[in-house]
């Protein structure tokens, strides 16, 4: 089947199967190798992308229910100024160790600062907590999201 | 101090280095050296070469390539700053590059045991030094001045008395005309002039991670590619006898499906079905229709209650071998003021990457090209090669980064899968495994138990300690990292000492995970002790400080040798940062302290816990402080490192274990065997002692005290003990 999609802005066609996750549509049909794989089952977050601004596990949103809302992805995040502000702390908190989760944390911090500019702490915990890493760079992550909102930086581990 | 410094630098190196002009002009310089041969924790370690490679363009860029594998341990970003401190280089103007699989290059390209530290601290500042020697050399000549009147910084060399100037790249092309001086002869810097080593530098790969691009092996597209999927018998080492491949064949988007045939060997290839797809979703989804029939052999006989139930019958009587005996323990104990017995066990657990195994590979003319994220690669050759019939000449591999290892990728079994699935189905293939396939078919921490007896004299001093220790394995041999050193803590420091083994026969895959055998043994032996501090009513730490006595070296530095006074102050400085003894705890709420030494670092914690009348256990803080010798290379990835260990260690006691039923592995993905997230994830406070030590590596040694301070935590909250991982809440409730 035939479905049209709007991946960061650009309107594309992809052939797939209507149970088809999100995830491999990106991956392997758009090649767009960003979202990653990590469980299949929404326990870990690596593929997280946003419908609409809101963060969704696309490893378990069949194509056929992504309709007319907008995906965004890893590699369209930085178009958006909190997503650009978010990357760059990214950087400079020097957060990642191997790097395989963090496309999806990028993509849950951006969506808690669009929607949450100057979260608490337990708001950031809340809005992670679905995003695994199992390098256990969560000290960093939590600094880096202070960093990108403009909050005092706090014992962030560095 | 003096005489380990020493003893560390006797282990000579020889060094080769071949300076030439680089295509497309400038410097390139190859070096390689040849390393002693070392001892680790019992283990001897055959001699070992190291390599190094590096171009100066005429542009000033400045080429490293990373011979290592990269699975989040930093080594990429870490050993490149080895060589720019030394060449005088700008950082802003080093790219790093990933070498692949080139064993006459490089040699040792594994990532593992935390050995890349100590291998490469020497050679790979010679390499950078001995460049800056010919740079020098280089606008010497250029000039006509004496070569001690120039000096370097950031990439140029300057003629001190006139304040001349030319950079690295216009002096590259000379350079390279230069007669190389042996590296090992090289003057290296002091370290108080350090500019790149000792600074928090920034990973390396960081702007691709965090713009999403395809550097992971799970990302590589080839051309003509196909992706597969590789079903095996759950039941471990279980043989493919016939499945329904004709109906798979006909489901939507699958091109193709067999049967590999396979040996018993875990590390290669063992029996299972392969289905090709268009798309590796639908690939998969064919599994869902799969029927297959197998001959699960003997191990589907096999569970973790029969294991428990022999642990059980095997702990009642005498230990089957001898490990170790120093003195009389079984005299000593009958003599003892005070006798504290029991018994410690631990299960079975997996690694899980977040990063699923997968590896692509495409043949042509016989010849095969492979694409993996393993932390091994050369031994994952040498698989493909016996498994495949190929000569390694003809086989290519490009080194991905991983998402993670922790030791998983050290066993190459995938690697060798896709390139059977690729050469039988006879178009380039990437291989994915699911998160169930890599639950159920990982090389698991070894489970295993203690039983442990320990005297105290009349004056609460440890004179006695015998350790019956039940673990995998047959005939005498341990299954793999199902072993005990005999040197292993705290043998040596009690002179009644007897340890002895008993093997439970075992049919799984068994392999080394994060600080292989120490994340298991401090557990046993450093809760033991606590429970002996505190049935006897000592302060753990003083009792601790007791048993290391005074600081004294047993063995050699660099050799697996132990040092009291380096772990003394560990301890001693960890206790202090975490006031242990000195604030008044909330009512259920606790610290623990454990110390342990591996892969040549000595590292102790402090634990800090509540536990609420449900039995809920929640670290509240962990104070982490290490000893790895002179110098923390990156302190970013260092401190780094020991908080990602921290925090490992922590979810490995607080819920994870991996059981059998019926030769299968029960655990599934995240839901049954959790990882640690950020809400239960604790502040976690990192110190280095500096110490006059020969560097060492970082990727491991956290670890092991942080389950067993956690369990001595939860025992100063509740007065209850745990004896067995993970912790079950139920003993604990209020
Ligand atoms: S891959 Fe989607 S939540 Fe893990
Ligand atoms: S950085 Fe490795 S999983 Fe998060």
């Amino acid at each position: 089947m035939a479905f049209s999609i709007k991946v960061n802005g650009r309107q594309r066609t992809v052939e797939a199967e209507a149970d088809t996750p999100l995830l491999w549509v990106l991956r392997d049909e758009l090649n767009m190798k960003g979202a990653k794989f990590g469980c299949g089952a929404t326990f870990c977050g690596a593929c997280t992308v946003h419908l609409d601004g809101a963060p969704v596990r696309s490893c378990s949103i069949p194509i056929s229910g992504v309709g007319a809302r907008a995906v965004t992805t890893i590699e369209g995040i930085g178009a958006s100024e909190v997503g650009k502000r978010v990357q760059e702390a990214w950087m400079e908190v020097d957060v990642m160790q191997c790097g395989y989760c963090q496309a999806g944390q990028i993509m849950s911090a951006t969506a808690l600062l669009t929607r949450t500019p100057k979260p608490t702490e337990a708001q950031i915990t809340q809005a992670m907590n679905g995003n695994l890493c199992r390098c256990a760079t969560y000290a960093r992550i939590r600094a880096a999201i202070r960093k990108a909102a403009g909050l005092p930086a706090e014992a962030a581990g560095v | 101090m003096q005489a380990l410094q020493r003893s560390a630098h006797r282990l000579s190196r020889r060094g080769f280095l071949s300076a030439s002009l680089a295509v497309g002009g400038g410097l390139l310089l190859d070096a390689s050296f040849t390393l002693p041969a070392d001892a680790q924790g019992g283990q001897v370690m055959p001699p070992l070469q190291v390599g190094a490679y590096v171009k100066i363009a005429p542009d000033g860029a400045v080429t490293i390539t990373a011979k290592n594998t990269e699975c989040g341990q930093g080594i990429k970003t870490m050993l490149p700053m080895l060589i720019a401190e030394e060449l005088d280089v700008a950082w802003e103007d080093v790219r790093v590059v990933q070498a692949d699989l080139n064993t006459d290059l490089y040699f040792a390209q594994r990532a593992g045991g935390s050995t890349a530290t100590p291998m490469n601290w020497l050679p790979m500042r010679q390499v950078g030094a001995a460049g800056r020697a010919m740079l020098i050399t280089a606008a010497a000549g250029t000039w006509l001045v004496p070569e001690a009147e120039c000096t370097t910084a950031a990439s140029q060399v300057r003629h001190m008395p006139t304040g001349r100037v030319l950079t690295y790249g216009q002096l590259a092309e000379k350079a390279a005309t230069v007669a190389a001086p042996r590296p090992e002869t090289m003057r290296l810097k002091d370290p108080s002039t350090f500019r790149i080593i000792g600074k928090p530098i920034r990973n390396v790969d960081s702007a691709a991670v965090v713009t999403g691009q395809p550097i992971f092996g799970i990302d590589v597209e080839v051309p003509g590619m196909k992706y597969a999927v590789f079903h095996k018998c759950p039941v471990f080492a279980g043989a493919c006898k016939s499945a329904n491949l004709d109906e798979i064949k006909r489901l939507p988007g699958v091109r193709d499906a067999f049967i590999l045939e396979g040996g018993k060997d875990f590390g290669s290839l063992v029996s299972g079905v392969a289905i090709i797809g268009d798309s590796w979703w639908q690939a998969n989804r064919a599994r869902r229709f799969l029927k297959v029939e197998w001959d699960e052999g003997a191990t589907g006989a096999m569970s973790s209650e029969g294991f428990a139930r022999q642990t059980t019958a095997l702990a009642a009587g005498a230990p089957q071998h001898s490990l170790r005996k120093d003195g009389d323990a079984n005299a000593a104990l009958a003599g003892a003021a005070r006798l504290v017995e029991a018994t410690y066990s631990y299960p079975f657990i997996a690694h899980a990457p977040l990063e699923p195994q997968n590896t692509t590979a495409a043949w042509k003319d016989g010849k095969v090209e492979i694409w993996a994220p393993t932390q091994n690669p050369e031994p994952g050759r040498q698989r493909v090669a016996q498994t495949l019939g190929v000569a390694l000449g003809d086989i290519t591999v490009h080194l991905m980064r991983c998402g993670g290892g922790f030791g998983r990728r050290l066993s190459n079994d995938y690697m060798v899968e896709a390139a059977a699935v690729a050469r039988r189905a006879g178009m380039p293939v990437k291989l994915l495994w699911t998160r169930e396939d890599d639950m159920q078919h990982d090389f698991y921490r070894p489970g295993g138990a203690h039983v442990l007896k320990a005297g105290l004299d009349t004056s609460g001093k440890l004179v006695a300690w015998k350790n019956h220790f039940i673990s995998y394995g047959a005939n005498g041999q341990f299954a793999a990292a199902a072993d005990l050193g005999v040197n292993e803590f705290p043998a040596r420091l009690i002179s009644n000492f007897d340890v002895g083994y008993s093997l439970i026969p075992f049919g799984m895959p068994t392999g080394p995970l994060r600080a292989p055998r120490s994340n298991a043994l401090a557990f046993a032996f450093q809760s033991f002790i606590d429970e002996v501090a505190t049935t006897s009513r000592q302060d753990p730490l003083a009792f601790q400080l007791s048993i290391l006595g005074d600081p004294k070296l047993y063995g050699e530095v660099g050799r697996g040798g132990f040092d009291t006074g380096r772990m003394r102050g560990v301890l001693t400085a960890v206790a202090q940062r975490a006031g242990w003894g000195q604030r008044r705890l909330p009512a259920r709420t606790g610290m623990g302290i454990a110390q342990w030494f591996s892969h040549q670092g000595y590292f102790a914690a402090v634990v800090e816990v509540s536990v609420d009348d449900d039995g809920k256990v929640t670290p509240l803080k962990v104070w982490a402080v290490g000893d790895v010798g002179s110098q923390i290379i990156n302190p970013s990835g260092a401190v780094h490192q020991v908080q990602g260990a921290v925090l490992d260690g922590l979810a490995q006691a607080l819920g994870q274990a991996i059981t059998f039923e019926n030769g299968r592995t029960k655990q599934t993905n995240f839901g049954n065997f959790p990882l640690m997230r950020m809400a239960d994830a604790p502040p976690v406070d990192v110190h280095f002692l500096i110490t006059d030590n020969p560097p060492t590596g970082l990727g491991e040694p956290a670890l092991p005290p942080i389950p067993p301070a956690l369990c001595n935590a939860v025992f100063a909250a509740t007065g209850k003990r745990i004896r067995s991982l993970p912790i079950d809440p139920a003993i604990l409730k209020g």
